[in-house]
């Protein structure tokens, strides 16, 4: 046994050795991939400082003297668009309607999964079923129905992508329920619990890592769409940021590109902030979610 | 104990079902029979059969988005699946750096498709203006690009799932080929890709659900520019819907065929690579 520790031992150090050797080699080659893969946000930056006209010339040069135009593209598409108010619409549809899909689909798994009847596996096949159908099918009846519910407005908005984003978070969820032993659950019940109790204070915790891939996968979803709520609002009131961006293409004839550039480093700067803040349960999330889906 | 949950149905079950309800249910049910009928809004619908089917298929720029759609999704799942495997296997290696190169690698994909489009139109123009072209000059163009820019987007997500993969595959049967003398091509069609296919399974799913469904990127880098020649399924349902006088209901009937087309994908493509999966 120890000969053969010692043996697996001095292997790993072999294929180590010749693992460095190579190793550098990949090393550059994807330094220079890294390269060309964070060079369009280098782009759009560098034109975001640039005078409209020296865009389209040359999107390549970086800003000099006769292109530099400070922050004007900034300033003067803030002003136009109002993107940071856009923002505050994005970030409060985006943080209450995960925050709803989390607590509201979780409660749903648990109901489903411990009652089993025709009803319940039933609610769980159509929730596998809106899976696969495209948002494209519903898209118009949903609209008009939001519409006729006075649903078109940031709160109202919530319960749409609750409706239309539960197959998802009700399935993942109903997979770790499934997992979770039967007996903790009816200890806290004979130890006097309601479910109610029982679900916040035993199930929920237990099913946290769950509901942090939810999250994940959601938040991506919904801070990132633009057809939905592009519908559904009365966007004459409410802009979300995908929508002001497109805005800047369609709604003012030509395109100013100087801000739309600098609309659209404004965009992805709360992206990468969040990246970088959440990176490690971003990787981890996407890894669990693709397992179960 | 299922009693005594069963009770509270109201408070654990009811909000989602309604929800559900009225955000799936109702308006994918009225989509099917309004796909019918031809109306302008909802409650003008008059019943006239499978008439805007017949119109679907005699709508020309639906027979080439369609086309269009299904050669782009060939494409970029290839690519995109290529490319991140090659990348997931490499970064697996342990060397130098590789915590980095996956941050970097994955980040484009929390980019919204929107702001990704005009990224690279604004990148992809600035090269062609050299040549005197710019991505509206032919829809090949807008194709390629849509392929690069899928390329770049998607390829972080699946090389996550592809490392995940290849660090689940147990040591002992790497060596143990070796032993039995498997070299490197031997070694990865024999053991590797076996025994990552749960994560191809997932891997082409996804790929191939996002390409065939995109909307976002199509619209925003070339907006189905030149006259709509590189428009894809799911911008000419919009179109039909929103830009064509009289044509609701045949943008619905669109959308149920449009339905269809991504429930069989998704069918098919499940039981095939099911298939070949092997148990661990």
């Amino acid at each position: 046994m120890a000969k053969e520790g010692k043996a697996k031992g001095a292997d790993e150090q072999v294929s180590a050795v010749r693992r460095a050797k190579h190793g550098w080699i990949i090393t550059l080659c994807f330094t220079i991939l890294t390269v060309f893969y964070l060079y369009p946000i280098f782009m759009v930056t560098i034109n975001a400082f640039k005078k409209k006209g020296f865009i389209t010339e040359n999107a390549f040069a970086l800003p000099n003297s006769r292109s530099f135009f400070g922050l004007q593209n900034f300033i003067k598409g803030a002003q136009k668009t109002k993107i940071f108010q856009a923002a505050g619409y994005s970030a409060f549809i985006t943080l209450f309607s995960v925050g709803v899909i989390i607590l509201c689909t979780s409660m749903c798994a648990w109901y489903i999964t411990r009652v089993k009847n025709k009803f319940t596996t039933g609610i769980y096949m159509l929730c596998l079923f809106s899976m696969v159908v495209p948002f494209q099918m519903v898209m118009f009846t949903l609209s008009k129905i939001a519409n006729i519910l006075k649903l078109n407005n940031p709160v109202g908005i919530i319960v749409v992508y609750l409706g239309f984003g539960a197959g998802l978070a009700v399935f993942m969820f109903c997979g770790f329920v499934k997992s979770i032993p039967l007996e903790i659950e009816e200890a806290a019940m004979i130890d006097g619990c309601t479910p109610i109790q029982t679900y916040f204070q035993v199930v929920f915790p237990i099913m946290k890592p769950t509901a942090i891939t939810v999250a994940i996968l959601e938040t991506m979803w919904i801070w990132n769409d633009y057809l939905l709520p592009y519908l559904v609002l009365d966007i004459n009131k409410y802009k979300t940021i995908p929508i002001v961006i497109q805005y800047l293409k369609g709604g003012y004839g030509a395109v100013d590109w100087g801000m739309m550039m600098a609309m659209l480093v404004l965009a992805i700067i709360p992206i990468v902030v969040f990246y970088i803040v959440c990176q490690k349960y971003i990787i981890e999330g996407v890894v669990a979610g693709a397992v179960k889906g | 104990m299922e009693k005594a949950i069963k009770r509270y149905f109201p408070i654990f079950a009811l909000p989602t079902l309604l929800a559900f309800t009225l955000g799936f249910i109702v308006p994918f049910l009225m989509g099917i029979y309004l796909s019918f009928c031809e109306f302008t809004t909802v409650t003008d619908a008059t019943f006239v059969g499978i008439k805007n089917y017949t119109r679907v298929f005699t709508d020309p720029t639906f027979i080439h988005a369609l086309w269009y759609t299904a050669l782009f999704t060939i494409v970029s799942v290839i690519t995109i699946n290529v490319f991140a495997f090659i990348i997931a296997m490499l970064l697996t290696k342990g060397i130098k750096g590789t915590n980095f190169f996956r941050t970097v690698f994955f980040m484009p994909n929390l980019i919204g498709g929107i702001v990704l489009g005009y990224i690279w139109q604004i990148l992809l123009n600035g090269i062609l203006a050299n040549f005197g072209k710019t991505l509206t000059f032919s829809s090949s163009y807008g194709f390629w690009g849509l392929i690069i820019l899928m390329n770049w987007q998607q390829v972080g997500y699946m090389m996550v799932i592809y490392i995940a993969g290849i660090q689940n595959i147990p040591g002992e049967l790497i060596e143990a080929a070796k032993i039995d003398g498997a070299n490197g091509p031997q070694l990865l069609a024999n053991v590797t890709l076996p025994m990552v296919m749960p994560s191809i399974t997932i891997c082409t799913f996804l790929t191939l659900t996002n390409s065939f469904k995109l909307f976002d990127q199509n619209m925003a880098l070339t907006g189905g520019e030149p006259s709509n020649s590189s428009q894809m399924l799911a911008l000419n349902i919009f179109d039909t819907f929103y830009g064509r006088n009289g044509w609701e209901g045949v943008g619905q009937a669109k959308a149920v065929i449009f339905f269809i087309l991504v429930a069989i994908i998704a069918v098919t493509q499940n039981t095939l690579t099911r298939e070949k999966e092997v148990q661990q």
